[in-house]
């Protein structure tokens, strides 16, 4: 009986613990943060084949690649609201208040992602050159938003 | 006559104060005759550029990487510096300067009028750079374009604000040479210690600085705060805290994409350093990743 109950008690415990995963609260941060864990799960795999951690498959790739250009595609003005800056949410979010002050900059970084994923698309599926000759573009397109947007860690 | 003989030597102490003060904080040159037989190739100079950074400093923020009008501000605890104009106009650029006296700026960190620089810029790491690429980088920034932006001047506090203090400043914190020794190094290692440690500057914000400035050599490249205000620096020795699980194609990845081994990019600063280094050929990004590995691992 006691062990019983001390058994729950743990399991409750546990369960607590595992279900307070470290996000954000606010669910328009949650949102756009989501979009960038899919960006990069889509990214991870065509990297991969570009390094040769994993064998290349024109397939995967190219619904990897196409996931991301309807990914970059994704209208998320109502992700981004007033106040959700890092100097606002300091440790919730790294979008720095840039973001908002310099807009519609932030814009255009989004059509430079939109293009290098268009670029992707048609590469990825054509064989591991033109996949490997596409990832220094999807990175640029990353790092040019971040250079400006994003703070540090 | 008690009185007298004090104040004499006190007299002859400050003399002997200042003149020390003066010899030890001479600028240093290098002389017309040792570039003499230079020719600058810009053609080559153009990698020399891009592997040593001049654009992330020198460009206006969100400027054309090309025009190297300056004004970007960098904040410090000793004050906010603004990177001067270095695109070849005579009146604010260096359109008017020798050969010799680039290579003095760049290498001794000595302006054409014999003032020490500020060690933003980063002359403690170019100091290790062969003349004849100071050479062909000089040849290729005279091809770029003429901005006319005059300089802004730093707004740096005593003492550093007079300039000569500086030459003491170089004697304690700007060691000769290069910081990994010589011994059993490969070729591939050495050129990557030379795209680090002479033209790269990955120094001057990976290791961490002590309360003048100067660089904790024992932390070579383990990360710290960042000088810049916000946010920490990365450890990028070959420690678990560091970079030790990544590859040599994580590295070179890294370094012309951007993208970490869990496929986070680069941002801030870095972002800018990827700009740089994903103009190197493939070979040198693999001999700086070649580099990495022989650091001395370091925990946080």
């Amino acid at each position: 009986m006691t062990l019983n109950f001390t058994k729950t008690a743990v399991a409750a415990v546990l369960s607590l613990a595992i279900a307070t995963p470290v996000m954000a609260a606010n669910p328009a941060v949650k949102a756009r943060q989501s979009l960038m864990q899919l960006y990069l799960f889509n990214i991870a795999q065509l990297g991969g084949m570009a390094k040769g951690k994993i064998p290349y498959d024109a397939k995967v790739a190219t619904v990897a690649a196409n996931n991301l250009k309807t990914l970059a595609t994704v209208d998320q003005a109502a992700m981004w609201p007033a106040g959700t800056d890092s100097d606002t949410m300091f440790g919730e979010t790294r979008a720095l208040p840039a973001i908002w002050a310099t807009y519609p900059e932030v814009e255009q970084k989004a059509d430079a992602l939109i293009k290098a994923t268009e670029a992707m698309a048609a590469a990825a599926g054509t064989d591991l050159e033109s996949l490997r000759g596409a990832m220094g573009g999807l990175g640029g397109a990353c790092g040019g938003c971040h250079k400006k947007f994003r703070a540090p860690e | 006559m008690k009185r007298k003989t004090v104040i004499k030597s006190a007299l002859v102490a400050g003399l002997l104060g200042f003149g020390a003060f003066w010899l030890l904080t001479l600028p240093k040159t290098v002389a017309p005759s040792e570039v003499a037989n230079l020719t600058g190739s810009a053609s080559k100079g153009a990698l020399v550029f891009a592997a040593a950074g001049c654009s992330s400093c020198h460009s206006a923020k969100d400027g054309d990487p090309l025009v190297l009008s300056g004004g970007r501000a960098f904040a410090s605890d000793f004050g906010t510096f603004y990177a001067p104009n270095i695109s070849p106009d005579p009146e604010n650029g260096l359109g008017r300067w020798t050969l010799a006296e680039f290579a003095t700026a760049v290498t001794k960190g000595v302006s054409p009028k014999r003032q020490h620089y500020f060690p933003a810029f980063p002359y403690t790491t170019y100091q290790n750079m062969e003349l004849a690429d100071v050479a062909d980088l000089f040849a290729y920034l005279k091809t770029l374009p003429v901005s006319t932006t005059p300089d802004r001047s730093h707004d740096v506090g005593f003492p550093f604000s007079i300039r000569r203090t500086l030459g003491l400043w170089k004697r304690l914190f700007m060691p000769d040479g290069f910081h990994l020794p010589d011994e059993n190094l490969t070729s591939a290692e050495k050129r990557g210690r030379y795209l680090v440690e002479a033209m790269g500057h990955c120094t001057e914000c990976h290791t961490p600085r002590n309360f003048l400035g100067g660089l904790k050599l024992d932390r070579w490249l383990a990360g710290g705060p960042n000088p810049d205000g916000k946010g920490k620096i990365p450890n990028i020795t070959p420690h678990a805290d560091g970079i030790g699980s990544w590859q040599e194609i994580d590295i070179v990845t890294y370094l012309n994409s951007g993208f970490t081994p869990e496929y986070d990019s680069a941002g801030g600063a870095m972002a800018e350093v990827v700009e740089n280094m994903k103009q190197l050929p493939e070979d040198d990004l693999k001999a700086i990743a070649a580099y990495l590995a022989k650091i001395e691992p370091k925990a946080n």
